[in-house]
């Protein structure tokens, strides 16, 4: 599904990731971890084609195309999404009306008609109550005034929506309640199949307990420095991320 | 001969079309002394310091039309809102087409400036209200000078008019560059209700020039919505003056949506005479090449507790210039005032110019009063955003410039209107993709 190949980027003139290798395949869920700064939420953007970020070396494939040359709607409609740490306000567009336009954005790439009205919003119901959203707030402005939950839930509503292949949660435990916490890993877990793969990024096990993954990966300093099981992210949050360090060195 | 010294000379002609005796021929008089001494705003005056007429004014305009032209309403459906029912008031080369326009004395009066100014059966209306506010600058001057017809609109105490009325006033190019003076009345009496679209379209590529006023009083608890649609061709500048006097629990709201044009100046003004008033000043720019919007607003709260509400928001691309100059002014008697004023801008191209000045003047001391002004580029955040769920580039930048406008559209009332003038966006923004309405 996802290959990372000594990937190198960074902004400007700093390096923030210094070789990343990572292999993902249909059906697994891996969760990065690491301390603040260590190039999380940068590897997330990067995959995602976030302008501002500079590949200097390395490679992204996506089911065996790079994704490297793409512009981030491209990379979205191969199937990539991200949910974001901290969901873009946008006032004056509607949550439906943001969906909608971008589902049909997508088929419209694929050369597929609009979705019929019916169908779509069949399609936003059945979503929004998987992800226990009030009707209402579909027709509030995107971001606009939510909490940190709603924003998470949102995010999470529009992963439904479009069925990635691909889905990175940057940080989506940030800012949530034990409740907010439940229903989005109840979503994500709803959504998982064997077709697609799920990137869980974050700084705390804690969502670890609801969204279990295959694979553990700790980013320091821009690399991967120890891969494992989902014990190694027990290990972490029992003894945190300094004896680590100093065992790589890092 | 400069078009100053035209106007001024052939405003005898004008006059002896009507009866010396009729209250018009003295006012118009009084009225083209007033012009004459002023002579067109120039930048040296501080209201004008951002917008030149000077490239206007150099046209030889034919003041008096001469060729009568028909149209087909064929030809010019596309200019109403035709998905509704309503009222009209339509003009070709300043002249009335009963044709095209659709006006109604049953209960309330909507009908043309031109009767109600000769007919005895509107002298009293006509006495207490014309040219009672439009006392502003020389180009109220020099509209009053040259009043003859527009659109008047009459609404008695506790009527509401039951459908919106259009306001369209075509130029055709047959009598070459022109130079059209419209004057509006409005008046809506204690308890009524009345909403009006404004638009003035060119046909042809010949130059007009359009200087309209527009009086509007809304008596005791009256609701009066209107609508401006600015959307014209390149070869056409509008000096547009609106002057509205408010009483007691009156709501009045004026949008304009400027979207096309040559020069095109709006002067706003809110006049509150009574308590529990609100004014509502919204407007929406976009524009580019080397299109220039100006919006000139002032409230005046003289009144204690009423509000004023203006938000405006600008998209300025390529060599387009936009002026925002607010003025809020609160008497010393107006306490308990809440006037609110905002003043956004997106400047799409480094050429791209917006001079915004909001002002605010304040007497009285226990008033809430608020005003802000941001000047930006599209947000590169949100873009990516977008970006990343799949929206386009280009659509993912239109789709932000339609929800910077969107808080503005939102309080449009009519739907009809709501879609056009969405479609209108969507259109001059580009693309086309699946917007609220």
């Amino acid at each position: 599904m996802l290959s990372v190949k000594n990937l190198h980027a960074g902004i400007e003139e700093k390096d923030i990731l210094k070789g990343i290798n990572l292999e993902m395949k249909a059906g697994e869920v891996h969760a990065i971890m690491g301390p603040n700064g260590s190039g999380k939420s940068t590897l997330a953007s990067v995959i995602a084609g976030k302008e501002e970020y500079e590949v200097s070396n390395g490679d992204i494939d996506l089911n065996g195309e790079s994704l490297l040359e793409m512009d981030p709607e491209e990379r979205a409609h191969e199937g990539v999404f991200l949910s974001f740490q901290y969901p873009v306000e946008i006032p004056g567009v509607s949550v439906t009306n943001f969906i909608k336009t971008a589902i049909n954005e997508t088929r419209k790439a694929k050369g597929l008609e609009d979705m019929p009205a019916s169908e779509m919003l069949k399609k936003i119901k059945e979503k929004a109550e998987l992800l226990e959203m009030d009707r209402k707030f579909l027709s509030r402005s995107l971001n606009v005034g939510f909490s940190g939950g709603e924003k998470k839930r949102n995010e999470i509503f529009q992963m439904a929506m479009l069925e990635p292949k691909l889905a990175i949660l940057d940080e989506t435990d940030s800012g949530l309640d034990i409740d907010a916490l439940r229903i989005v890993a109840n979503g994500v877990n709803k959504l998982k199949s064997e077709d697609n793969a799920v990137l869980v990024i974050t700084h705390y096990q804690r969502l670890l307990d609801y969204i279990v993954p295959d694979f553990v990966h700790v980013l320091m300093n821009g690399k991967i420095v120890r891969s494992g099981g989902k014990e190694l992210a027990l290990e972490l949050e029992e003894k945190g991320y300094d004896w680590l360090k100093e065992e790589v060195g890092a | 001969m400069s078009l100053k010294d035209k106007l001024v000379s052939n405003h005898i002609v004008l006059q002896e079309s009507i009866d010396a005796d009729s209250p018009i021929y003295g006012i118009r008089n009084e009225a083209i002394k007033t012009f004459e001494a002023e002579g067109f705003p120039t930048k040296k005056l501080e209201n004008w310091k951002y917008t030149s007429l000077n490239s206007i004014l150099k046209e030889d305009y034919n003041i008096f039309p001469s060729k009568e032209a028909a149209l087909d309403f064929k030809d010019v459906k596309q200019y109403f809102l035709n998905d509704l029912d309503t009222y009209k008031i339509v003009f070709v080369d300043g002249v009335y087409s009963s044709y095209l326009s659709e006006t109604t004395h049953d209960g309330i009066d909507v009908c043309t400036m031109g009767a109600a100014l000769t007919k005895p059966k509107y002298k009293q209306v006509i006495d207490v209200y014309f040219n009672k506010i439009a006392k502003g600058e020389s180009m109220d001057a020099l509209n009053t000078a040259y009043a003859k017809d527009g659109a008047y609109i009459y609404i008695p105490k506790g009527k509401v008019a039951q459908k919106p009325i259009q306001i369209v006033h075509f130029s055709t190019g047959a009598n070459d560059a022109m130079m059209l003076q419209p004057r509006n009345l409005i008046v809506a009496e204690e308890n009524s209700e009345v909403q009006i679209i404004e638009r003035h379209q060119s046909l042809s590529d010949k130059k007009v020039l359009t200087n309209v006023v527009t009086e509007i009083f809304a008596d005791k608890r009256a609701l009066v919505d209107y609508y401006k649609i600015q959307n014209d061709k390149l070869d056409a500048s509008l000096i547009d003056t609106t002057e509205i006097e408010q009483h007691k629990e009156s709501i009045v709201s004026v949008h304009t949506f400027s979207l096309g044009g040559n020069i095109t100046r709006n002067n706003l003004n809110f006049y509150q005479k009574g308590e529990y008033m609100d004014s509502i000043l919204k407007g929406v720019t976009i524009i580019e090449g080397k299109q220039h919007v100006d919006h000139n607003t002032l409230v005046h709260h003289i009144t204690p507790n009423c509000e004023s509400h203006q938000d405006y928001k600008g998209i300025f691309a390529e060599k387009s210039t936009g002026v925002f100059n607010g003025k809020v002014v609160v008497e010393k008697e107006a306490q308990k005032t809440n006037a609110y004023q905002s003043n956004n801008n997106i400047l799409l191209d480094d050429t791209a110019t917006i001079n915004s000045k909001p002002q605010l003047e304040i007497f009285a001391d226990d008033v809430r009063c608020s005003h802000g002004c941001t000047i930006g580029q599209l947000d590169e955040s949100a873009l990516f955003y977008l970006q990343s769920r799949g929206i386009g580039e280009k659509e993912g930048r239109a789709l932000l410039m339609y929800a910077f406008a969107n808080t503005v559209l939102s309080s449009v009332k009519i739907p009809q209107l709501k879609t056009r003038i969405t479609k209108l966006i969507a259109k001059k923004i580009g693309v086309n993709i699946g917007f609220d309405q």
